[in-house]
């Protein structure tokens, strides 16, 4: 009698594989009431989901939980979505959650969501409108409850950084029906102070509806109102409020919203000590280098040789001299040269050629009439000759010589008619040799026999 | 420097940072890099000194009425 027997891993198996199958196993959504919740040091949530006739085994992994908006309580009603399977060691169901939501409060889901989307529409989350936060306030309004962690993290905080900045807490109910009211009269109170330069406005955390009033368009608006920056620090790091996204600046906590608002001191002592030792280091090279630049322009040619530098300008001085020199003397050639030509023009021009020119033609003419004169002279004087000779012959002195005389009357007048004279008036004849003087005693007319021997005389 | 009193801590910062950058810049002539050296270490030792001197401010709560009184943190009772 031999039996196959089944190990216990194996009926596990088998039954595991058969609702891991089932798809309406997985991914299902129940409503159930929460119990016997245990949340490990791991992170993982253990809990019993149950309702008026039954339970089942619950188990939500650190992965999924860590999204959860809101802290699981006993007695809590949720809706649930995930999956159903085994856990082998234990032969036991249960619930796998993926998600989870609080029940009874989806409207409240429904009313962020709406907010929300109304809000982002109408402006109040633009990048453009958030207001710078100063780097170091000197008055920061807390608002916020005035007992409880969150205003002490926040003071003590802010005194712990930057004792330096004056806290004023304005204290705001910050949960149930009258937070929001309370909470945006505060943020109006501390614009209408205007002594502070940040508001930081938050909580603790909390569940959703804790939370809540945060949520709220009051509260949304008078922070969009406020001239001056707030700081928003609701919750945890997961809770995320309207106010967050209206807020100039989003802290993840009350602690890190002070940290945010204040510097540390001690960093800005480390800040200040560097810009210090960099003025110094910073002028010291800035000696160094014109040190150095001194250094080296004592050691350049000029200061070294200035003879060399001088000699230097004094040969260009004389190279300039020598230039300028020769560019005047050019002038003067060139003005030379112009003016020799115009002296051998004028030159040309002179009267004394002329004059000479005239001269040798005075003497030329002189020359000329000397001769013609002297030829005219000995011409005259050949005539003369001539005629001398013709005289000569014709001279009655000649005549008398052969014998002719000359006769005058008392008046030395020469008589050549017969009628000239008088009966016994005296005359003179004139001899070759001496005169004669006379009485005529009578005269007769006679024709000279003259035919005979005249000769005629001709030129 | 007359208007010391009235420069903030954060102005007297900010002065300091341009003093930094402004002589870190080669060309400064040197008589303004005196000047700009003299006006830095007088900005950080007035920095200094505001942070030095901490009479600790103070905090105060404001009521609903405008009304001003001492606050006190209470101390973490859990």
């Amino acid at each position: 009698m031999s039996r196959d027997y089944m190990s216990v891993s194996d009926l596990t198996k088998r039954i595991k594989s058969l609702i891991d199958r089932d798809t309406l196993l997985q991914n299902v959504w129940i409503r159930a009431e929460i119990s016997n919740f245990k949340w490990h040091s791991r992170g993982h949530m253990y809990y019993t989901l149950k309702d008026d006739k039954s339970r089942v085994n619950a188990v939500m992994f650190a992965g999924n939980n860590q999204f959860l908006k809101f802290t699981p309580e006993n007695g809590m009603n949720v809706l649930v979505r995930g999956d159903i399977s085994v856990y082998e060691p234990h032969g036991l169901y249960q619930l796998y959650v993926k998600e989870m939501q609080p029940d009874g409060i989806g409207s409240l889901y429904l009313a962020f969501e709406e907010l929300k989307k109304k809000l982002e529409m109408a402006g109040y989350f633009s990048k453009d409108i958030k207001k710078q936060i100063p780097s170091i306030p000197q008055s920061i309004a807390v608002i916020t409850s005035p007992t409880g962690a969150a205003v002490r993290d926040i003071i003590t905080t802010l005194e712990r950084r930057f004792p330096l900045t004056k806290v004023t807490l304005l204290p705001a109910l910050v949960q149930g029906p009258n937070a929001a009211p309370s909470i945006a009269r505060a943020i109006n109170q501390a614009n209408v102070a205007s002594t502070f330069d940040v508001i930081i406005v938050g909580r603790g955390g909390g569940s959703l509806e804790e939370l809540w009033a945060f949520n709220e368009q009051i509260v949304a608006e008078a922070i969009y109102n406020s001239h001056i920056p707030v700081i928003s620090a609701v919750g945890h790091e997961t809770d995320i409020t309207i106010s967050d996204f209206v807020a100039d600046l989003r802290a993840a906590t009350p602690t890190a919203a002070a940290e945010l608002a204040v510097p540390d001191i001690g960093e800005l002592m480390v800040r200040i000590q560097d810009r210090k030792d960099r003025v110094i280091r910073a002028m010291d090279r800035k000696i160094e280098n014109l040190k150095e630049r001194l250094n080296y322009m004592s050691k350049s040619y000029a200061f070294r040789y200035p003879q060399q530098l001088l000699e230097q300008k004094e040969q260009d001085l004389d190279r300039l001299v020598e230039s300028m020199q020769k560019i005047v003397n050019q002038k003067i050639d060139k003005q030379t040269t112009s003016l020799g030509n115009l002296n051998s023009r004028i030159v040309r021009l002179h009267p004394e050629h002329r004059i000479m020119g005239e001269k040798k033609k005075l003497k030329t003419n002189s020359e000329l009439l000397m001769k013609s004169f002297n030829a005219l002279v000995s011409h005259k004087k050949n005539n003369y000759g001539l005629l001398i000779s013709k005289l000569n012959v014709l001279n009655p002195l000649n005549v008398m010589e052969r014998g002719y005389s000359l006769v005058y009357n008392e008046e030395d007048k020469l008589i050549k008619s017969v009628h000239d004279t008088e009966t016994n008036s005296n005359i003179t004849i004139q001899l070759r040799d001496g005169k004669l003087h006379c009485q005529i005693h009578s005269s007769k007319e006679e024709e000279l026999p003259q035919a005979k021997w005249s000769v005629k005389y001709e030129r | 420097m007359s208007d010391k009193k009235e420069l903030t801590f954060e102005e007297a910062m900010d002065k300091l940072e341009a003093v930094v950058n402004k002589l870190e810049e080669a060309d400064v002539p040197l008589e303004e890099a005196i000047t700009m050296f003299q006006e830095g270490m007088h900005l950080s030792k007035y920095c200094h000194d505001r942070l030095q001197q901490v009479d600790k401010k103070m905090t105060e709560v404001l009521t609903e009425d405008g009304e001003l009184k001492p606050f006190f943190v209470e101390e973490k009772s859990e």
